[in-house]
């Protein structure tokens, strides 16, 4: 049985060297000054009593992961945002290579981490196709074969000969889309492709994500779209923290995964470790609503703001704090940076405050992810979904809550404006209490 | 019908191609049959920059031949006429723009390969296919520009009344030289570009430097028979001379000289694609 697995994975882990020592960017001259200089760094951090191993910190990405996939199975992989998820399609497509551990694949690969890979907006319509197609491993005659039935889903029969970088973004997504699912290998590794386009098309491609998840093959799922997973997928892993967390049937490990959401506080808190070999670490993070006070719960359209008190040890010069608000399903709602602003923060105790002035947010549960690091990548300190909190079915004061949600992930205020020609009737069709601005529309 | 194609998919599960996807160890091989799998993507790539490179210019596919067309203008002028360089006996027109072409030829391959990879960064992070692929189309793009030099060169060669003979037939062979050199010399910059961004820089030097060390505006002849063989190391030197051979009928380029500069591109592309291939393992990490 296990020889025929189409996947079989043994222990497959892979590290990524995190810190200064892992900084592709840099040119041969930013090295060698580094270089150079490290030692007066070093010498200068010792003597003000701190350690400077800050640098070349190891991270597992994914560690002692183990699996078996059979033919005919779908399995989804759900898990937190930086739990190996994408680490684990891209080990298994070949794009990386596993630092240990072995895994067996019978069977041509089709793998899709993103859509439209390859597509250039100064070829058209039908050269992207091919293009495309080619470099997702189909062949020039599979690809001919299909591509009525590849234009047709995508909708853009009018427009196939022109050039993509006049296509609108939707066009242009629904037509990768329409190519990746037209891939025709035995396994197929999707990485929350599902996540692209109208909600229409969003169903459309979740349809024919089941009709091909029907035809004998196996297929990997990565999705933070927990219904999608539950549909779609007869078994289920979740991962987290690089490791296999726990494996069955789709619906009780959504639930598991859900469960184990709800375990997040409202506020954070450590107690100083006294990690010395952390330059920046957060000690205190906590959810402000109108009024400045600590709270779990917003109105919906209430202003709040994330007050973070770090404890900073050595500041790393262009260093950022980075805070994204994530939803139940965890999409990233929005993220806000102190990137672009230089900060000048001295050792000790420093508190930053984010203030959102316009929520936007739809009622329902979210979680904060908190994070400081020196772009491009060198991490510095991470706490993902540090915090919790629950916009409520209550409007605030001044706002109204949003008539329609459905398919919607945030709702800013709006304006309607009626204007008509007003060679009759009364002023306003709507109530008073619906009336609307009066601002001008421009044409 | 739909429980039909589940045992279409299992009864041959058994004869389903296996790939193992371990760590790797020290140096590894090539595998060249799986290049040849792969040869579409090759051919779509190189397609994709053919189509795309003269996309919104003016003159378009022209500047494949203005390019070494007016290197050859200002060489003849400055060289040919002033400095009074000696040609083999060939007028300096034709000399010269004998050995630009396949210079050229080189140089847009050697650019182009040692940047394909940082180009198409986003390409390595996102799919699998055996990374030589990218250099290997940009260099074959080159040919493209290549063509459309050379029918200039035959215009040429019948205006000044070169008239080809059976020495025409090793074009290809020096062609492929060429290339080898130009994939040689690339997948090592492209390798080290992906973490040194240095390269960028120095890719353009190196084209000059290796412009000037070759005998494009003057004869090799210039050296002594002697030390014909060693000037041949660098295997352009053994590509143009044999161009003018074959389409000149002058004398210095066989032997020896291509014998060594065939040697020397071998060493070249074979130490190349080790080199990359070394790197291979984790450039989507590092690209």
């Amino acid at each position: 049985m296990s020889s025929d697995a189409a996947i079989q994975i043994e222990g497959l882990g892979k590290l990524y060297r995190l810190g200064d020592t892992f900084e592709p960017r840099l040119t041969l001259r930013e090295q060698i000054s580094r270089m150079v200089l490290s030692p007066y760094h070093r010498l200068q951090a010792v003597l003000r009593g701190e350690s400077a191993a800050i640098a070349g910190e190891d991270f597992w990405a994914l560690r002692d992961f183990s699996l078996s996939v059979s033919y005919g199975e779908v399995i989804g992989v759900i898990g937190r945002n930086g739990a190996g998820k994408s680490t684990l399609l891209k080990l298994l497509s070949r794009i990386t290579e596993p630092t240990e551990g072995r895994a067996r694949i019978r069977g041509r690969v089709g793998s899709l981490l993103e859509v439209g890979t390859g597509f250039h907006s100064e070829l058209t319509g039908r050269e992207n196709v091919f293009l495309n197609g080619v470099i997702l491993g189909m062949s020039h005659s599979e690809i001919a074969a299909k591509f009525d039935e590849i234009v047709a889903f995508a909708g853009v029969e009018r427009f196939i000969d022109t050039q993509i970088k006049h296509y609108s973004s939707g066009m242009s997504l629904r037509l990768a889309f329409a190519v990746a699912a037209h891939l025709q290998p035995e396994i197929l590794l999707i990485d929350e492709v599902l996540a692209v386009g109208d909600a229409a098309f969003q169903r459309k491609c979740l349809g024919k994500m089941s009709d091909v998840a029907h035809e004998g093959r196996a297929i990997l799922f990565v999705s933070h779209n927990l219904e999608a997973v539950q549909r779609l997928c007869d078994r289920c892993i979740w991962v987290d923290g690089g490791r296999l967390k726990q494996e069955g049937d789709a619906a009780s490990v959504v639930r598991a995964y859900l469960e184990h959401g709800e375990m997040l506080e409202s506020s954070y808190h450590v107690d100083r470790q006294s990690g010395p070999d952390d330059p920046i670490v957060l000690r205190n993070a906590v959810v402000l609503n109108a009024n400045g006070e600590p709270c779990d719960a917003l109105c919906f359209g209430e202003p709040f703001s994330l007050r973070l008190t770090w404890d900073v040890a050595t500041w790393m010069p262009g260093a950022a704090v980075d805070v994204h608000m994530l939803d139940a399903s965890e999409r990233v709602i929005f993220a806000t940076s102190t990137r672009g602003s230089d900060l000048d923060v001295k050792a000790g105790t420093v508190e930053t405050t984010c203030t959102v002035r316009e929520n936007v947010l739809l009622p329902g549960d979210y979680s904060v992810s908190v994070s400081c690091m020196r772009p491009p990548r060198t991490w510095l300190h991470i706490v993902k979904r540090c915090l919790r909190v629950r916009v409520l079915n209550v409007a605030f004061p001044g706002k109204r809550l949003p008539q329609l949600t459905r398919d919607a992930l945030v709702s800013p205020a709006t304006e309607w404006q009626l204007r008509r020609n007003s060679i009759s009737g009364p002023a306003s069709l709507l109530e008073p209490a619906e009336r609307l601005e009066s601002h001008e529309l421009q044409s | 019908m739909l429980s039909e194609n589940v045992l279409l998919a299992t009864k041959n599960v058994a004869d389903l191609p296996v790939v193992v996807i371990e760590p790797s160890r020290g140096w590894m091989r090539v595998d060249l049959s799986e290049l040849l799998t792969y040869r579409e993507l090759v051919f779509f790539l190189g397609w994709r920059d053919v189509k795309v490179r003269y996309k919104q210019t003016v003159l378009g596919a022209l500047w494949a031949i203005l390019q070494p067309v007016v290197t050859m203008l200002v060489f003849s002028f400055f060289f040919g006429r002033l400095a009074k360089m000696p040609s083999d006996g060939v007028p300096y027109p034709v000399f010269s723009y004998t050995a630009l072409v396949p210079w050229t030829l080189f140089s847009t391959g050697l650019t182009q390969a040692s940047n394909s990879l940082v180009n198409g960064a986003n390409l390595l992070r996102k799919v699998y296919f055996p990374r030589l692929v990218m250099p290997l189309a940009s260099v074959l793009t080159s040919l493209v520009d290549f063509t459309l030099a050379f029918s200039v060169l035959v215009v040429m060669m019948l205006f000044y009344g070169f008239m080809p003979t059976a020495r025409v037939l090793t074009i290809p062979a020096l062609v492929l030289l060429a290339i080898a050199t130009s994939l040689g010399a690339g997948l090592w910059l492209a390798a080290f570009n992906v973490r040194f961004r240095d390269v960028r820089y120095v890719v353009p030097f190196l084209v000059e430097i290796w412009l000037l060390v070759t005998p494009i505006a003057y004869p090799s002849s210039l050296l002594t028979e002697f030390w014909r063989p060693f000037y041949a190391i660098n295997p352009m030197v053994g590509v143009v001379e044999g161009f003018r051979w074959a389409l000149l009928a002058t004398d210095t380029a066989p032997g020896p000289m291509i014998l060594v500069s065939s040697s020397a591109a071998a060493l070249l592309l074979v130490s190349g694609v080790f080199v990359f291939r070394r790197m291979e393992r984790n450039l989507a990490d590092v690209v």
